[in-house]
């Protein structure tokens, strides 16, 4: 007999064979993170009910078998390479595996030179991402399955990790998309994920196999697979079982499992892994923690028709709304919270016609919308204002702590934090994409272990030994939890640990702060997620600091919003009546916008009496039939300046080159179009960026943490070798024009050498000859002494003084472009000022000017209304200063110089771009912060990446407006 | 805007400090901090990777910069938290390569993190041989920087050859053993000022050190051969990569970890590729390419030494520089650059087909020299078996583990002639 054992990250697998290799006994099931138990468990039934205590050979695979397998001394064979024993026996004509596991995803290539590959630690999970995509759709993951069959199409759903996706979808729930359509693009989205993160360039052809729980149980899954990969796949029988197959084929020691299960007992009882001091030491500590905190409440008062007056606050969240309405006196009447359920529309219509039913005399002074649905809720119920959410909030803290001057909040799907300086928001940190999910991870993980999420954050309160989880995104918890399982940590513990976790990830990740007297001394928490103790107690111990957590912590959004009503309020709200409420009927349409390159994914809620309103949109094109006036905005003027190049590709006297319009080629394309045309040269220049272009390079994409723009740039490449120049043309650079801002000059690695990489892994380019010479562009005599020599090489006709002459009038545009930016800068801000405009210094690198890559945030802020410059307009408007850091990138001394300038402009704010996954600006975002508020500016960072959650980049941007109107007025 | 500065490292500083150095290879460190503390210096080798240095890397520096900061930065607040140093004569010793990666910055980042957590008094002293930190970088006397080749040569030779035999060696712990003789002979030579100046005699020593590990009894089987490549703290550093060399060797490998030596000349080199590329001042191309020809006749020497006892050794650092031709371009020179793919060629071909390519999560230049050019690599040598993994504050060693045994099981595969493997 042979038995194999595959323990996964969320199942456990075993399956039996006899001598003949047939399977006699196989289960699957959930392990909820008792892996020694449930090994045991398994263990002591196969060896009463099929082994009859007999040895057998054995053998254990999976992730989280490793450690009890080495510590055990039982034999242990790498899971993927358990498949690959169990295809080369079952389906030996197979070429080609992909498994997808809980949390992993898996490529093999059997044929053609044996290739195995796994997704890194970043790509996210697949079965677990699917649970929780699930979840979120309050579905099972077999209905999504059935559901996703119905689908009438798909939408683009960030394919690289789950936090992502999940804001991706969440905005889509929101507008009311069908969840048919919405299950589908999940599974395309994973299709798209596994074979950018895996594929890496190998085309995936031949017999494939399918295998693992996601494959297994979604018909749809497969399908998107088959389609995407234009091949038919099979899902072989006992395709669950394939890794436990293998280690039974493979197992080749005979164990006696009643001593095996000795040792694994032995294994359970001394869990070693990093643990952090308890939450609380005794339960004497947390009553008085508890008591503490029990006294942070609202005054409330019975709510009746003789209240007075009444504000209503309304907080659509992204999952949730909320409602509080208060009297005049600031005192508590009536409160309700409840799910969204993706259409906050009828539910607030409910709340509104029961207030209106039940207290029929009640007199509406105003009615305040906040939170991500304000637009909506605005239009929907003609409610009096709209407040930012960050208002909202510090209103409310400010009631219950009029000194306040630091404010959390966690909520399930965002956190926000602010620094209150003279009564006024100073700072505003919102969590980046890839830090969010706080409040919901703790839910879904508390869902995977079949408990409310307060029954399991419960578990923690009293741990002894709190695993330690790290400070990172959630897909690293992932596999962090699954290292603390393998090391034997217990469910309390984990727990525990999962909620210092979200405390350490928001106060070192988001707020970036090293000491508690940095956030401030008096502070308040709130949000959801304070409710929960071990979070609230965790905070804390780790700032060392008491706060204050109001009772009302999830609901301050709707209780600041009915202050903020209150205090502009004249006297009886515009809100719906009652009669108005009871003949309301509310459609949504959605489409998508065929304006620009954007494709805005419109909502189109039509309702009557209140008439329509669109949300999704960036600019004004689909309201007002034309798109607003963006002479004021220096990235649409750089992107229309750039047409010039793009559009002129002149006679090909001497052949035809190509330029990818990608990183660096954003500022460098005057200088190299001037270059070959001059030389006769007919110049084809890559489109503009979209999706579509991105898709077609996204197979070729070797790091799957590399930036966006970079990722971008191998679309480009494949598009430019269709055309089939002579050459592509795409240098590398070391160094970039000296602009006397810094210490050196470099290009980020990326940047300089990013041609290597396409050079290597394009395909396409093996039918197209590419130049990628190394230049440096400073030195203008060695350039142009040696570009001639290296020219000539490709293009032996050419003569040097020709070259030479080229050489010259390309340095000469690249400098009028340079200037006719510069100017341009000074244009918008002359004219900005005329107006009475404010000007918003949007700072990134040249490349940030592709819409595909700045999701047209440009235009979502030239909207509040402002200016728009770049920072090379006014980099050159300071001198050289010392910075904290070594200052040594020309494009990032740009965004120190631009910062400087800011504090030297009272109507000047700056903005900065990031894309993730950008390692210097990791060194830039700290420098650029701090030298702003040295200048007692505001920060305000918009991470961006393939994919961008326009409501939270909408939050931020409305924040900063907010709290500079605010600063103006006191002014 | 205010610029986070501690005080200058003076000369006078050398008699009255203790210098606290990150420990990045052990053996080579060890015999690096012979060399400075002959010089007069009091140096203090930090070698310890605590939770708490963790916890403070991450603390005082922003999480997305790489690993190796938070590593080395927290681990020198532990040290000056810890009580054991006289703070008002301790300093703190950091590279920076003024390169164009992240790298560079290190030292800025430390001394902004002694700033915020109340140490901005402590000294920081820059290596470095581009001319950045002229106020405040270890002044290398011609006797010192003969010492500090000398050491990394030494070091090299014997970490090289420990890695060949310890795998092999019949009776455990023979070959620890005469590292540590090897340790302790070289730091006292280094300490009475012989062996480290004329070639002759240097050349004799590495015959020496190669003689006495093959007189080292050995077991003959077959191992499956592992190389080490990436961005140099965390290919090296124990604590860096979560005791990688350690962790290959208990799964029966033999591990070839290229020297760091290979770093200095692959430094050494770009000025003079820089030269050629890019033009500038004929005696810099010319300094560059007398040095890179002097240190590359030392390790030749060395190389020769081992061979000549039947050790695997690399060829000429010149040879090496040929090794990316078609896959990566000299100019690519931030980081690991070149040298990296130049290794992982160079590994392959002398038989060490299955690598490990570590680096610190989203390091910047590995997108290009490391997993950019892997497909590259494999196309042209398809017995290759190259496996990418991260490292960073959180990412798990389970995690790193399972990536690095699936490499293991084909390795172990192709050793068996092709047949699934028994083990593994």
């Amino acid at each position: 007999m042979r038995t194999g054992l595959d323990i996964g990250s969320t199942t456990i697998k075993c399956v039996v064979l006899d001598d003949q290799n047939n399977i006699v006994f196989s289960v699957y099931e959930r392990h909820f993170s008792h892996i020694t138990e449930k090994c045991i468990e398994i263990l002591k039934r196969i060896s009463h009910e099929v082994l009859h205590e007999e040895p057998c050979y054995l053998a254990v695979s999976g992730s989280a078998g490793m450690g009890m397998a080495e510590a055990c001394g039982i034999p242990f064979v790498q899971e993927v390479y358990a498949d690959r024993v169990a295809a080369g026996r079952l389906n030996p004509e197979t070429d080609c595996i992909i498994e997808l596991g809980g949390e992993d995803a898996k490529i093999l290539f059997l044929t053609n030179g044996l290739e195995v590959r796994m997704n890194g630690s970043c790509a996210g999970g697949t079965g677990a991402f699917i649970d929780q995509m699930a979840t979120l759709l309050k579905m099972q993951p077999d209905e999504m399955d059935q559901a996703a069959l119905q689908a009438e199409r798909t939408y683009t759903i960030a394919s690289r990790c789950g936090v992502f996706a999940k804001s991706d979808i969440q905005p889509l729930i929101n507008q009311g998309a069908s969840s048919a359509d919405i299950a589908a693009s999940i599974y395309q989205a994973v299709v798209n994920q596994t074979i950018a993160g895996l594929a890496q360039g190998r085309k995936i052809t031949g017999n494939i196999l399918y295998l693992g729980g996601p494959m297994t149980f979604s018909r749809c899954l497969r399908s998107s697979f088959d389609r995407t990969l234009n091949i038919k796949g099979i899902c072989p029988e006992n395709s669950l079982y394939y890794v436990a197959l293998g280690a039974a084929y493979y197992a080749d020691t005979i164990s006696d499992p009643r001593e095996l299960l000795a040792r694994i007992e032995a294994y359970g009882r001394k869990a070693v892994f990093a643990s952090l001091p308890p939450l609380f030491n005794d339960r004497e500590e947390y009553w008085k923690f508890h008591l503490r905190h029990a006294k942070a409440c609202v005054s409330r008062v019975p709510f009746t028709e003789d209240c007075g007056t009444i504000h209503i606050g309304i907080d659509s969240g992204s999952t949730t709304i909320k409602i509080a309405a208060a009297d005049e006196n600031k005192n508590l009447l009536f409160t309700d919270y409840r799910p969204n359920n993706g259409n906050p529309v009828p539910i607030v219509r409910e709340i509104l016609m029961s207030l209106y039913e039940k207290y029929p005399g009640i007199r509406i002074g105003s009615v305040t919308a906040t939170g991500y649905g304000e637009e909506l809720m605005k239009h929907a119920f003609r409610c009096d204002f709209g407040v930012v959410e960050t208002t909202a909030h510090f209103l409310a803290a400010r009631h219950f702590m009029p000194d306040v001057d630091f404010i959390i909040d966690i909520g399930g799907q965002d956190m926000k934090c602010f620094k209150i300086e003279d009564g006024a928001i100073s700072d505003i940190f919102l969590n980046e994409a890839c830090s969010s999910g706080c409040g919901s991870f703790l839910q879904t993980f508390a869902e995977a272990m079949e408990m409310n999420v307060e029954e399991f954050a419960m578990q923690g309160l009293f741990a002894r030994h709190p695993v330690d989880l790290g400070s990172r995104c959630t897909v690293f918890m992932n596999s962090s939890v699954k290292q603390a399982q393998k090391d034997g940590a217990s469910l309390d513990c984990i727990s525990a640990g999962l909620s210092i976790s979200v405390v350490k990830n928001a106060l070192y990740k988001v707020i970036r702060a090293s000491s508690a007297d940095q956030l401030g001394m008096n502070i308040v928490v709130q949000g959801g997620t304070f409710y929960n103790e071990a979070v609230l107690r965790a905070f804390e111990q780790e700032i060392g600091r008491n706060v204050v957590r109001p009772d009302i912590a999830g609901l301050m959004g709707a209780y600041g919003a009915a202050l903020y009503g209150m205090e502009r309020s004249s006297g009886e709200s515009s809100v719906l009546s009652y009669e108005e409420l009871k003949d309301f009927t509310h459609k949504v349409q959605n489409t998508t916008c065929q304006g620009c390159g954007n494709h805005c994914q419109l909502t189109i809620n039509t309702f009557s009496g209140t008439g329509r309103f669109i949300s999704g949109n960036r600019c004004e094109k689909p309201v007002t039939g034309k798109s607003g006036d963006q002479s004021l905005n220096l990235y649409a003027v750089k992107l229309d300046m750039l047409k010039k190049y793009t559009g002129d590709e002149g006679e090909a006297v001497n052949g035809t080159i190509g330029i990818p319009l990608c990183l660096n080629m954003y500022e460098l394309l005057p200088f190299w179009h001037t270059l070959f045309r001059h030389l006769g040269f007919k110049v084809i220049c890559s489109p503009l960026s979209n999706r579509t272009i991105y898709q077609s390079g996204q197979g070729t994409i070797p790091s799957d943490t590399v930036c966006f723009p970079a990722k971008m740039s191998h679309g480009h490449i494949a598009v430019l070798a269709a055309e089939k120049p002579d050459a592509i043309f795409y240098p590398c650079m070391s160094y970039n024009f000296d602009e006397h801002l810094g210490d050196n000059h470099y290009n980020c690695p990326v940047v300089a050498y990013y041609p290597e990489v396409l050079a290597d892994n394009c395909g396409e380019l093996d039918s197209v000859r590419f130049i990628y010479e190394y230049l440096n562009l400073q030195n203008r005599s060695h350039f142009t002494s040696h570009f001639p020599k290296i020219l000539k090489q490709y293009f032996p006709s050419l003569r040097t003084k020709d070259i030479r002459k080229a050489v010259n009038a390309a340095y000469a545009e690249y400098e009028d472009h340079m200037n006719k930016v510069r100017l341009k800068g000074a244009e918008i801000i002359s004219e900005a000022r005329r107006r009475g405009m404010h000007i918003i210094v949007l700072a990134g690198r040249p490349y940030h000017i592709d819409p595909e890559i700045n999701h047209g945030i440009d235009r979502l802020i030239s909207r509040q209304p402002a200016a728009i410059i770049t920072e090379d307009s006014v980099s050159h408007l300071t001198e050289k200063f010392p910075t904290s850091v070594l200052n040594q990138w020309t494009y990032h001394s740009r965004l120190y110089a631009a910062a400087k300038y800011c504090t030297q402009n009272p109507d000047t704010d700056l903005i900065q771009l990031v894309s993730f996954g950008c390692g210097l600006d990791a060194v830039t975002t700290d420098e650029v912060r701090e030298i702003l508020q040295d200048g007692g500016k505001l920060y305000t960072q918009l991470k961006i990446d393939e994919i961008t959650n326009l409501g939270a980049v909408n939050i931020r941007i409305r924040s900063l407006f907010s709290a500079l109107q605010e600063r103006k007025e006191r002014e | 805007m205010m610029e986070y500065m501690t005080p200058d490292f003076t000369q006078e500083m050398a008699a009255t400090h203790t210098i606290l150095i990150p420990n990045m290879a052990p053996v080579q460190f060890s015999l690096l901090q012979a060399a400075l503390d002959s010089e007069g210096y009091h140096t203090v080798l930090l070698s310890s990777g605590s939770s708490e240095a963790a916890r403070l890397g991450l603390k005082y520096v922003h999480n997305d910069t790489c690993y190796p900061a938070l590593v080395v930065i927290g681990q020198f607040l532990e040290a000056l938290d810890s009580g054991e140093y006289d703070l008002e004569h301790t300093a703190l010793m950091i590279t920076q390569t003024g390169g164009g990666c992240r790298a560079s910055n290190y030292l800025k980042l430390l001394r902004k993190a002694l700033v915020k957590s109340g140490y901005g008094y402590i000294p920081v002293i820059s290596v470095n041989f581009s001319g950045l930190e002229k106020n405040s970088s270890l002044h290398f006397t011609p006797e010192l920087a003969r010492k500090v080749f000398a050491a990394v040569e030494y070091g090299d030779e014997l970490s090289a050859l420990r890695n060949q035999v310890r795998p092999y060696e019949s009776n455990e712990g023979d070959t620890e053993k005469l590292t540590g003789q090897w340790i302790r002979t070289i730091t006292q030579w280094t300490k009475d000022g012989t062996n480290y100046k004329k070639r002759r005699e240097i050349i004799n020593n590495f015959e020496r050190i190669a003689e006495s590990y093959s007189r080292i009894p050995v077991r003959h089987e077959n191992k499956i051969k592992v190389g080490i490549v990436g961005e140099i703290y965390v290919k090296f550093s124990p604590i860096g990569n979560n005791n990688l060399l350690a962790f290959l060797e208990s799964q029966g490998c033999e591990v070839n970890l290229p020297g760091l030596m290979g770093f200095l000349e692959y430094s050494i080199a770009n000025t003079e590729i820089d030269y050629k590329l890019y033009g500038g001042k004929w005696y810099i191309g010319l300094g560059a390419e007398t040095a890179l020809n002097y240190l590359d006749a030392a390790t030749t020497a060395m190389n020769d030494a081992m061979r000549k006892y039947g050790f695997t050794a690399p060829g000429r650092f010149r040879e090496l520089m040929k090794k990316p031709e078609g896959i990566l371009h000299l100019g690519a020179k931030m980081g690991e650059g070149w040298l990296l793919t130049a290794e992982m060629v160079e590994l392959i071909e002398s038989g060490f087909t299955n690598i490990v390519c570590a680096q610190p999560f989203g390091c910047l230049p590995n997108h290009i020299a490391g997993k950019g050019v892997m497909s590259r690599i494999r196309s042209l040598y398809p017995e290759a078996n190259i496996t990418a993994v991260d490292y960073d504050a959180s990412s798990s060693r389970v995690n790193q583990e399972n990536r690095i045994k699936l490499m293991l099981s084909v390795a172990a595969e192709k050793l068996n002639g092709n047949k699934p493997a028994e083990s593994y």
